[in-house]
């Protein structure tokens, strides 16, 4: 049915995404297996370094004794929280400078300083505030993402097509409906978008909240195990926090692609 | 004769910014019967798109009167874009009008699906824009106008953005969906032969800030479609004299 160059072009097609999809797994494997046999005839100290056999230990040991389906619980209870108020509040705070503009030129330099402001160094003060207890952490998750969500949509919502407003307009419709029907709904992807950088953020925050403050979480197993100098925690810790991360990411994505 | 369903008197805009203060319109007075297709033409920048503004009330203006025979009458606005929402179906993107006026029923969407279907664009009722040629977007635009049923259509360069073979083809079928519809419309153009070739009237505006220039009869031996219209022995000396007056400066 297809011509010999169009089956070419197809096995083509077929044989890259066989090299894409080889690699990711080869070099994930190689690496792995590497840092194993390294681990294995001392070449690299496993004190410091640990080693992929020593982190399944060390899991296994973990669910089994220190109940490490809860610190993961915690730590995504507390990832979600942050990142569901932050987007709600970052999507109000976005359509209210949309729909007033002036008082979005009057907040501009409050939030140009609090975006730039190394969130972490308010780590203190708020501990002191709000005591060392979850509400901190979230708090924390919050401040670090909810400043670029605002900004993000609201540079996306001003800069809706000109032409589209201009027919919204012209159809006598009202800046509710102009909002709903078309700014909100015309900029879900950079919605979503955003959405994929505040789940990573989040998850900075709460970790970095944890780190200070906390006695569950995986943010508090980093710092349990390198204050008792177990580098097998840690490195298993961030192992772990490498996959929650990337099953929040992969669960955004996919709603992305709904859209 | 016919009736007048527009009058505009002594319309004046002027521009407001920070620099200072633009005159755009001043004292542009003309009127529109019923069923009439006008043009309105003059050197860019002159403020062609801005009576269109004006009249759909987008634009507030700064004197002058704009009485419409009919107490709130629909207008129907042509943008030089598409503008159709990309997430829309090509029926949704022309249901928007209806929608966005709480007036969608069966009824009123039933109409449309006719229109889309008498215009050609039956198979694509369920497309996305992007699947769309520019012809047929500009198509699909024109259907979402009508949709409401306007009073008056005000096109704004309908087809400026699209190539000459589909201009040409556009404007015939735009011309026709116009009559058959029985539609009275306000063209805005900066093509001179577009605009013979489709209107009764034809505005020349000077150069900022605008005025009247002149309004033209167009009274071709044969009226007929018009890229037709275009071969008429008329024509050319209606684009002569048009072309001239555009080009003095005054």
């Amino acid at each position: 049915m297809y011509s010999v160059e169009h089956k070419k072009y197809l096995k083509e097609l077929k044989k890259e995404k066989f090299i894409i999809n080889f690699f990711k797994i080869f070099i994930i494997v190689f690496l792995l297996t590497l840092w194993e046999v390294l681990a294995h005839y001392n070449i690299i100290n496993t004190f410091l370094m640990s080693s992929p056999s020593k982190i399944i230990t060390t899991t296994i040991d973990l669910f089994k004794n220190y109940n490490l389906v809860s610190h993961i619980i915690v730590t995504s209870y507390e990832t979600i929280l942050s990142f569901t108020i932050s987007t709600i509040i970052g999507i109000v705070i976005a359509s209210i400078f949309w729909a007033n503009q002036t008082i979005a030129k009057i907040f501009d330099p409050y939030l140009t300083v609090l975006n730039s402001l190394p969130k972490v160094s308010l780590g203190p003060l708020i501990i002191i505030w709000m005591g060392a207890n979850t509400s901190s952490i979230i708090l924390m998750a919050i401040l670090i993402e909810v400043f670029t969500t605002i900004i993000s949509l609201y540079n996306a919502f001003i800069k809706t097509d000109y032409y589209k407003i201009m027919l919204f307009k012209s159809l006598n419709a009202t800046k509710f409906k102009i909002f709903t029907k078309l700014v909100f709904r015309g900029n879900l992807p950079t919605l979503t978008n955003t959405l994929k950088i505040n789940i990573s953020l989040s998850l900075i925050g709460v970790i970095m909240g944890e780190l200070l403050v906390s006695k569950k979480g995986l943010g508090y197993l980093i710092n349990f195990g390198s204050q008792t100098f177990n580098l097998n925690l840690v490195i298993t810790s961030i192992f772990i926090l490498g996959i929650i991360s990337y099953v929040f990411y992969m669960i955004i994505d996919r709603l992305n692609k709904k859209i | 004769m016919d009736n007048k369903i527009l009058e505009v008197q002594n319309l004046k805009k002027i521009y407001h910014d920070k620099n200072g203060e633009v005159l755009s319109l001043d004292d542009i007075s003309f009127s529109v019967n019923n069923h009439e297709f006008i043009s309105i033409v003059g050197p860019s920048g002159c403020g062609k798109s801005t009576i269109l503004g004006i009249l759909s009330n987008i634009l507030d203006y700064s004197g002058g009167v704009i009485k419409f025979s009919k107490e709130n009458p629909k207008i129907g606005y042509m943008l030089q874009e598409d503008a159709l929402l990309e997430w829309k179906t090509v029926l949704d993107n022309c249901l928007l009008g209806l929608e966005l006026n709480n007036k969608l029923n069966k009824e009123s969407k039933q109409k449309v699906i006719k229109l889309l279907e008498k215009y050609g664009l039956k198979e694509f009722i369920n497309s996305y824009p992007k699947s769309l040629s520019g012809g047929m977007r500009q198509r699909v635009a024109l259907i979402r106008t009508l949709a409401i049923d306007p009073d008056i259509l005000l096109l704004d360069e309908p087809f400026s953005a699209l190539d000459y073979q589909t201009r040409l083809n556009l404007s015939n079928e735009v011309y026709k969906i116009i009559k058959e519809e029985g539609k009275t419309a306000i063209m805005v153009t900066h093509d001179i032969a577009e605009a013979i070739s489709m209107s009764d009237r034809i505005i020349v505006l000077t150069k900022r800030p605008s005025k009247i220039k002149k309004i033209h009869n167009i009274i071709l031996e044969n009226k007929n479609i018009p890229t037709e219209n275009r071969k008429d022995h008329k024509f050319v000396d209606f684009y002569e004299t048009i072309w001239k007056e555009l080009d003095s400066h005054v």
